[in-house]
């Protein structure tokens, strides 16, 4: 009885009409969380998980080793590896292939790296045209750490002590 | 028999064996590094520490003797506390390079490690580095890796005979290294690839190129002498990246040699062949199949209706398989022709035989032999895994009597022995013949010497005993002479003659009919009286017939050659049609080793290229001439065909008895002769092309003319330069080495080799010339 009383006045003088514009109200004049991306940025994390890259140690001899720890993490079987000796007698892959396709980003790859060799980078911004264009060749994640070595040391380095 | 309690279970087990073999009867797993069931106890590694009631410390279960009522502990505190101990001190000096090691993945240590090794080191100080090894081109090393564990060095003492590595330095300085830089030279060195229980020994073929977990492992059977071990061929994306054994006892124990481990690089090899071709004009055009097999088969036609079915040759290569050879021999038959020989190698096929030539025996009981007749053997490199056998038979006490060509090391001790020149040889066997009272005519004149004395002796005496015939007795152009005299011998002192077939279906193929019938050519008169035409099944005759230079002669001569081969071979110079055929891995098929038995896999890898098993391209063939019973649909369904009963029907066609045969050649020949046997890596197709096993010290050999020092002094020749060899008509140019281990007027001039075709057979006259 009391119930339906309720029920008729809260309808008769449209509180609830008037609740929801409050919230609307408060929300008009509260600071805004809508970036204007791609002019405005949310701040990452230094573990973001974007694109692969390979690294390369400061005198240009690249990282990776062909233990494949990587290729046998990978829960989408997104990494292809081939590995052969090279001249100098080290252990080295003579392919490496990340199919972005079947890529999860869930980062297994650069975790079970004994070398800090594979990484993903804070680049979430790429695209393909075609699904070639997402299949990362060795010399392709090459020249993104490259490109990018000083952030990901300095992810690295700010991750370290976590690690 | 001792009652033990392990880890509360209570059993008895024969005295004398030790803890670990009573855990290993009972199912319990104890942690063990250095010892190995086929391998002395060294107790180095001290993994195995178990708890002993009444010990007062730990004592190593592999080197503890059971006694009655003894009670082990091998998983309580005091156990595995020491046990994790002896992990910690291990740990200390290896290296923590699991990435990049080959071994990573199947490391006895990585796995210990795993269950007893702590999370991390207490030890701070500098890891000790040790210098690699060169330890040739099969075995790449990282010694900084050695746990001392002392496998390698025992297998080479114990199992191989010769101890090529060893552990010189104490504590620290303990290093495991070969007493001479690049040499290991064993046959079976590949072994201590799968002994090494960490990654200080890898395989450097192998070297980097998959981890062992990505590798499927597929059954197969080696293709190269008359063992058919058992190997796990395993596959990465349709490649064999390389060859371990599958254990069976009966056959090649724990062991393959390393013809059987590293012959996989020819499957890659650059001469596969990979499409069907036909020379037209003189070119070799690459056709299709169809086009490929009607130009075969009415070339075939074209040669039967001019000049009969008899104008044709049919050889092949007692490497092929079972339901290969049966096919082929049906497809001659069914044409008309007899003239069908896998007997390639063979020279002299006078007498008659009574069945298939075999072992005699199964290959276990060779270790339990007590008296050895070996006749025409370096046995060890010809089946090193019998040599393996004879070993262990020598270590038990067995007499070794050898009759040969050539003093070779065969690494075990030897009791008595006769080398004799090729041409003496059937002499030299008839003293023993004579001295133990052999029935057989001709032996009047003979003469028997002091050491055929000493032979019969030790013939006459011991419980089991057998005659051996190697490649060399079977090879020579008086091999049924030698034949007859075995066999002679055999009944005389109760022993076993038995034939080490040299190749992997050398049984098999006298089992399913791949021998000349009535009216038909054997294999050595097909070269001698060329014919018209050849099919030829996988062999490479110029270089592995008994004549090289006539069947190179003959097939160069004749009009039509069909060469069926996963290769590119000398074909290419003289053939018409190249049809190429699956591998040894490649397809589906079954092998009869030298005890008779029969063994069948299914293809590894599928076939290169455009290749085809050979048993569907002759089933095929068969189809182009409208022939019946050529329908099968499966490897299976030809073996059915072939071996109605199995093993059975095998067992039924082996005999090793001679008849019908005089004694022709007791006296030697007169002057310098050739000893022509083929070296251990150019057996058959597949060894030639493997470049790791080519670039062994073995692989060398046969690269040069080798005579014994008192001979190249007569001839005025010098050691290390290069000498005109003459045969017959031909000639070449060879490097002069000394080997004193030969006889007088032997020259030593290997046979399988391109160099070698064009001189001749591989024993006979022979003279060397100054340059």
């Amino acid at each position: 009885m009391i119930s339906a009383i309720k029920r008729f006045f809260n309808t008769f003088l449209l509180i609830d009409l008037l609740k929801g514009m409050a919230v609307t109200g408060r929300h008009l004049f509260a600071r805004k969380i809508t970036i204007q991306y791609p002019d405005e940025r949310t701040p990452q994390s230094p573990r973001f998980r974007g694109l692969h890259a390979q690294r390369r140690y400061a005198n240009g001899e690249e990282r990776c080793i062909a233990c494949k720890l990587c290729e046998a993490v990978c829960p989408a079987m997104a990494i292809t590896i081939e590995s052969a000796q090279r001249a100098d007698g080290s252990r080295r892959t003579t392919r490496y292939d990340i199919d972005l396709t079947k890529c999860i980003f869930c980062g297994f790859c650069e975790e079970a790296c004994p070398v800090d060799a594979i990484v993903e980078t804070r680049i979430f911004e790429y695209h393909g045209e075609r699904r070639v264009d997402l299949y990362y060749t060795k010399a392709m994640l090459l020249a993104v750490g490259d490109r990018h070595e000083a952030q990901i040391a300095a992810d690295r380095a700010a991750d370290a002590k976590y690690r | 028999m001792p009652l033990i309690t392990i880890d509360d279970q209570q059993i008895e087990v024969a005295a004398g064996s030790s803890v670990m073999d009573a855990a290993r009867v009972a199912g319990i797993y104890i942690p063990h590094f250095c010892y190995h069931k086929k391998l002395s106890i060294a107790a180095s590694c001290r993994m195995c520490l178990v708890e002993v009631e009444k010990a007062p410390k730990p004592l190593p279960a592999c080197a503890t003797p059971v006694t009655d009522g003894m009670i082990v502990r091998s998983h309580s505190t005091k156990a595995v506390e020491a046990q994790k101990g002896v992990m910690e001190f291990l740990l200390i000096n290896h290296p923590l390079d699991c990435p990049i090691c080959d071994q990573g993945g199947e490391c006895q240590l990585q796995d210990i490690a795993v269950g007893y090794g702590g999370g991390a080191s207490r030890y701070a100080e500098a890891k000790r580095v040790v210098r690699d090894k060169d330890l040739g081109p099969l075995i790449a090393t990282d010694m900084t890796r050695c746990i001392h564990c002392s496998r390698c060095v025992r297998f080479g003492q114990e199992i191989a005979g010769i101890m090529e590595l060893g552990m010189p330095g104490r504590g620290e300085h303990t290093e495991v290294m070969p007493f001479l830089e690049h040499h290991v030279s064993s046959e079976l060195s590949g072994n201590v690839i799968d002994l090494c229980p960490v990654g200080a020994l890898t395989s450097r073929p192998f070297r980097f190129s998959a981890r062992s977990w990505e590798l499927a492992r597929r059954k197969g059977v080696s293709p190269h002498d008359g063992l058919g071990s058992n190997l796990a061929l395993q596959v990465k994306d349709n490649r064999v990246l390389r060859v371990t054994p599958v254990e069976n006892e009966a056959i090649n124990e724990c062991w393959l040699a390393d013809r059987d481990r590293f012959s996989y690089q020819a499957l890659d090899s650059d001469e596969r062949l990979t499409r069907p071709m036909v020379k037209d004009g003189g070119r070799w055009v690459e056709v299709d199949w169809l086009k490929a097999m009607a130009f075969a088969a009415g070339a075939l036609k074209v040669i039967r209706d001019t000049h009969g079915a008899e104008a044709i040759g049919f050889i092949a290569s007692p490497r092929q398989t079972v339901e290969e050879l049966y096919l082929f021999q049906k497809l001659a038959r069914a044409l008309g022709c007899e003239s069908i020989d896998s007997r390639i190698g063979q020279a002299d096929f006078s007498g008659r035989r009574a069945g298939v030539e075999w072992l005699g025996m199964a290959l276990a009981d060779l270790n339990d032999l007590d008296r050895v007749l070996l006749v025409g053997s370096t046995v060890r490199k010809e089946q090193p895994l019998i040599a393996q056998r004879l070993r262990q038979a020598v270590k038990k006490g067995a007499q070794m009597n050898v009759v040969h060509c050539a003093d070779d090391d065969l690494l075990c001790r030897v009791a008595n022995k006769l080398i004799a020149r090729p041409s003496e040889l059937v002499g030299a066997l008839a003293q023993v013949a004579k001295a133990v009272g052999a029935k057989i005519d001709g032996l009047d004149t003979v003469v028997v010497s002091e050491a055929a004395q000493a032979m019969a002796a030790s013939l006459k005496s011991g419980e089991k005993k057998a005659v051996l015939l190697g490649a060399v007795a079977q090879q020579l152009p008086a091999a049924s002479e030698l034949h007859a005299l075995a066999d002679a011998i055999a009944k005389a002192t109760g022993a076993t003659l038995g034939f080490l077939v040299a190749a992997a279906n050398g049984v098999g193929g006298g089992v399913v009919g791949c021998r000349p019938g009535q009216g038909g050519a054997n294999a050595a008169a097909m070269f001698a009286a060329p014919k018209k035409a050849y099919v030829v099944l996988g062999a490479e005759p110029e270089l592995d017939a008994a004549d090289s230079a006539a069947a190179h002669r003959a097939l160069a001569g004749a009009g039509l050659v069909i060469a069926l081969s996963p290769f590119k071979t000398a074909s290419a110079d003289y053939g018409q049609v190249m049809l190429p055929v699956a591998a040894y891995a490649e397809s589906a098929g079954s092998y009869v080793n030298m005890e008779g038995r029969l063994q069948s896999w299914r293809a590894a890898v599928p076939p290169r290229g455009d290749a085809r098993p050979a048993w569907k391209v002759l089933r095929v063939l068969g189809n182009q001439f409208g022939l019946t019973g050529f329908d099968q649909d499966s490897a299976e369904q030809v073996l059915a065909e072939a071996l109605p009963d199995g093993e059975a029907t095998v067992r039924a066609k082996l005999n090793n008895e001679i008849a019908d045969l005089t004694l022709a050649h007791l006296s030697a020949a007169a002057g310098i002769e050739r000893l022509g046997d083929t070296p251990i890596y150019q057996t058959d197709a597949y060894s030639r092309r493997a470049p790791a096993l080519q670039a062994t010290a073995d692989g060398q050999t046969g690269h040069a003319a080798l005579a014994c020092g008192a001979l190249i002094a007569r001839l005025g020749l010098s050691e290390g330069k290069p000498v005109k060899v003459r045969q017959n008509d031909a000639e070449a140019v060879f490097n002069l080495l000394r080997d004193d281990r030969l006889p007088d007027n032997v020259v030593r001039l290997a046979s399988g080799l391109a160099a070698a075709v064009h001189l001749g057979p591989r024993f006979g006259p022979i003279s060397l010339e100054k340059m």
